[in-house]
């Protein structure tokens, strides 16, 4: 973030004078203190939001029906005093106040106990475990649709009217309508089962590859092709839905036409002056769609059977593990919120306009 | 959006102003005004082919959903009473195959209809009208009402609205209206937004601080004046909710948090994927229903999508 300090002075001036509190000072500390108490609001919004979610992940799973003490012991035959000691130990049978205070302080020490299922691992290291996995899985499938949806967009939205931009936004509004986990069974029917070109499903063969790195990495790139595909064609079509809507907005103003008009080729006037201010508007909208990904985290790791936070999540919602779900809650909200207040303080560096009115 | 309806810029009578013969000219005078919106709206519309298409498709679905008791035998859905064999692949008996009790799949995706478009309708429409008054009052009343319900706003917004909707089923436990309700209450918040905006956009227009001068109450201006301008905005809105909350519908019913008692389309992907249709190669089982999804939602989005072009003209043809 060594991008503030370089603020050119002269950028400032013109928009500040409203919101200095210090009729002679310069410019820069006004726009230096204007920054800081929009960090702050921003890190109170976000710390308001996460508190939000405590609270609603407490409530939530605290009145999801069924016997956490099935759960626990599944099929074993128990006596009542186990059941009874296995309440005792959950907390089951104290107050609603006292079960909230209990949490609360696991909270703090980020204790948040253990699985119903797998006897006595703790939730976290169940989640930390898989948490590489969907990294893979949803980085990929992100690259790929934002890639491709911001390029096919800026071109789409560019030519307007054209026959190109026709059929890629019909493309992308059937992709869109698509259902994920649906796409998800057709494509492994086609590509897998009739052609036999990719694994079904899971991140490794079950038979093992040659040791190595390389084999091994082959491996898993093989089984991820088929997943990251499948979630970045439902993703990707929003990406060109909203590129080209931005290039659209974008494209009667004046300094287009002024680039035109030094001669610029129409490429490098797309590329070079209309797709960096569109890029605006459309990282803020991405960054609104973030949890949609962990939607399509979901289903699509469902599907594909891809070890990640989505499967553990769709196991544990069988069960249900309520730790376990709980916890996979609050790590998607809280990503969620993280990356959105990231992506705010992010927009306010790389637009000027935003940076200096507000 | 002013380019749409003319009406508003000349201001109605106010009723209390006249006497009983000039209110009902008054009122007769907006409606004949409301007709010609209506006109030009529907011209403007009928312009767009994706849209038409769109509305062609919905009536043909609507129909085919709402004459299926004149030309199918809903008795055969039963388990029980399943016409075919076991995952029969298609025949000229049934044009998509059995499923793995010997039900017609082409049967079950007709009668799944009924559940999936009831959830999505009832959703989108309980989500809109949620979000209008939300987005209403966040507007019109300011201060820390509003603050407060942006914030409420955008903290929806963010969330994975799947894991939320998905955790409030289950807490509420699986039926078709905790489904709705779950879809509802994840999905408002971007109505709310843009029913904000729209509204602080409408206030500022002279011929409500007329009616504010004349004596106008919160509810008159927000029922007579502010919510006759946001309509087509919340209709267009709606027509996009829908096709969401389908979708959302059938991935909550597909994790196995559908209506236990009736099946929708996503009930049905969720039995071809238990019952191991995949690697079987039962194509015919998931290909219908999923089919079903798409173009239905597709026709809804066109639909809205057309709705807003028609009310935003900055989407409109270019150069």
């Amino acid at each position: 973030m060594g991008y503030l300090p370089t603020t050119p002075a002269s950028e400032s001036p013109l928009g500040d004078s409203g919101a200095g509190e210090t009729p002679t000072g310069t410019s820069r500390p006004t726009a230096r203190s204007d920054f800081w108490r929009y960090l702050g609001g921003r890190l109170s919004g976000a710390a308001v939001s996460m508190i939000l979610v405590l609270f609603s992940a407490f409530f939530i799973f605290r009145i999801i029906g069924g016997d956490p003490v099935r759960a626990v012991v599944g099929d074993s035959p128990t006596t009542p005093e186990q059941r009874q000691e296995i309440r005792d130990r959950l907390g089951l049978d104290d107050p609603l106040g006292v079960q909230f205070w209990d949490y609360v302080k696991r909270v703090f020490t980020m204790d948040w106990g253990t699985s119903y299922v797998s006897t006595g691992a703790e939730v976290t290291d169940l989640m930390w475990a898989r948490l590489p996995n969907t990294l893979l899985l949803t980085g990929t499938a992100l690259i790929l649709a934002a890639g491709l949806g911001v390029w096919i967009g800026a071109r789409a939205g560019w030519k307007q009217g054209s026959m190109f931009e026709k059929t890629q936004v019909g493309i992308s509004l059937t992709l869109w309508s698509a259902p994920t986990f649906w796409l998800g069974m057709i494509v492994i029917i086609v590509f897998s089962v009739k052609l036999g070109l990719f694994p079904v499903n899971g991140m490794r063969s079950a038979r093992g590859v040659a040791d190595g790195f390389l084999p091994e990495l082959l491996d898993v790139a093989h089984h991820l092709v088929l997943p990251a595909f499948t979630m970045a064609a439902v993703i990707y079509a929003q990406y060109v839905l909203i590129m080209r809507s931005s290039i659209m907005e974008e494209k009667g103003n004046d300094y287009l036409t002024v680039a035109k008009a030094k001669g610029l080729r129409d490429d490098v006037v797309r590329r070079r002056h209309a797709v960096p201010n569109a890029m605006l508007p459309t990282v803020t909208l991405i960054a609104l769609q973030f949890g949609a990904i962990f939607n399509g985290a979901l289903l699509t790791e469902t599907i594909f059977s891809w070890p990640g936070l989505g499967l553990l999540f769709y196991h544990a919602i069988k069960i249900p593990d309520i730790p376990l779900l709980q916890v996979l809650f609050i790590f998607f909200a809280g990503t969620t919120i993280l990356a959105n207040t990231l992506a705010d303080i992010l927009y306010r560096f790389l637009d000027p306009r935003v940076r200096r009115s507000a | 959006m002013s380019g749409t309806r003319p009406e508003d810029m000349r201001g109605t009578r106010p009723e209390g102003m006249n006497g009983d013969g000039t209110l009902r000219t008054a009122r007769a005078i907006v409606w004949a005004r409301r007709r010609a919106a209506m006109a030009s709206f529907w011209r403007m519309y009928r312009a767009q082919r994706g849209g038409m298409f769109g509305l062609g498709l919905l009536l043909i679905i609507t129909l085919i959903t709402l004459l299926a008791p004149y030309y199918t035998d809903e008795s055969e859905l039963r388990a029980s009473n399943a016409p075919g064999g076991r995952m029969e692949p298609p025949s000229s008996e049934f044009w998509f195959g059995t499923d793995q009790t010997g039900r017609s799949i082409l049967l079950m995706v007709i009668w799944g209809a009924r559940v999936s478009l009831q959830v999505g309708i009832v959703a989108a429409v309980l989500a809109v009208t949620m979000g209008t008054l939300i987005g209403m009052s966040a507007a019109h009343f300011g201060g820390w009402i509003s603050w407060v319900l942006m914030r409420l706003t955008d903290w929806f917004i963010v969330l994975p609205s799947l894991v939320l909707a998905i955790a409030l089923v289950m807490a509420l436990g699986p039926s078709r209206t905790t489904i709705i309700i779950a879809i509802a209450l994840t999905s408002w918040a971007g109505t709310a937004r843009l029913v904000r905006a729209q509204t602080m956009a409408i206030e500022g227009r002279p011929y409500l601080e007329r009616a504010k001068a004349l004596g106008a109450g919160h509810w008159h201006q927000m029922s007579r004046h502010v919510l006759p301008n946001l309509m087509p905005l919340v209709l267009a809105s709606a027509t996009l909710q829908v096709s969401s909350a389908i979708l959302s519908e059938a991935s909550l019913s597909f994790l196995g948090l559908g209506d236990p008692s009736r099946f929708s389309w996503g009930t049905i992907l969720q039995r071809a994927f238990l019952s191991g249709a995949i690697s079987s190669g039962a194509w015919w089982y998931m290909l219908p229903p999923g089919l079903a999804i798409l173009l239905v939602v597709l026709a809804f989005t066109l639909c809205g999508r057309a709705m807003e072009t028609v009310l935003n003209p900055r989407l409109r043809g270019g150069k």
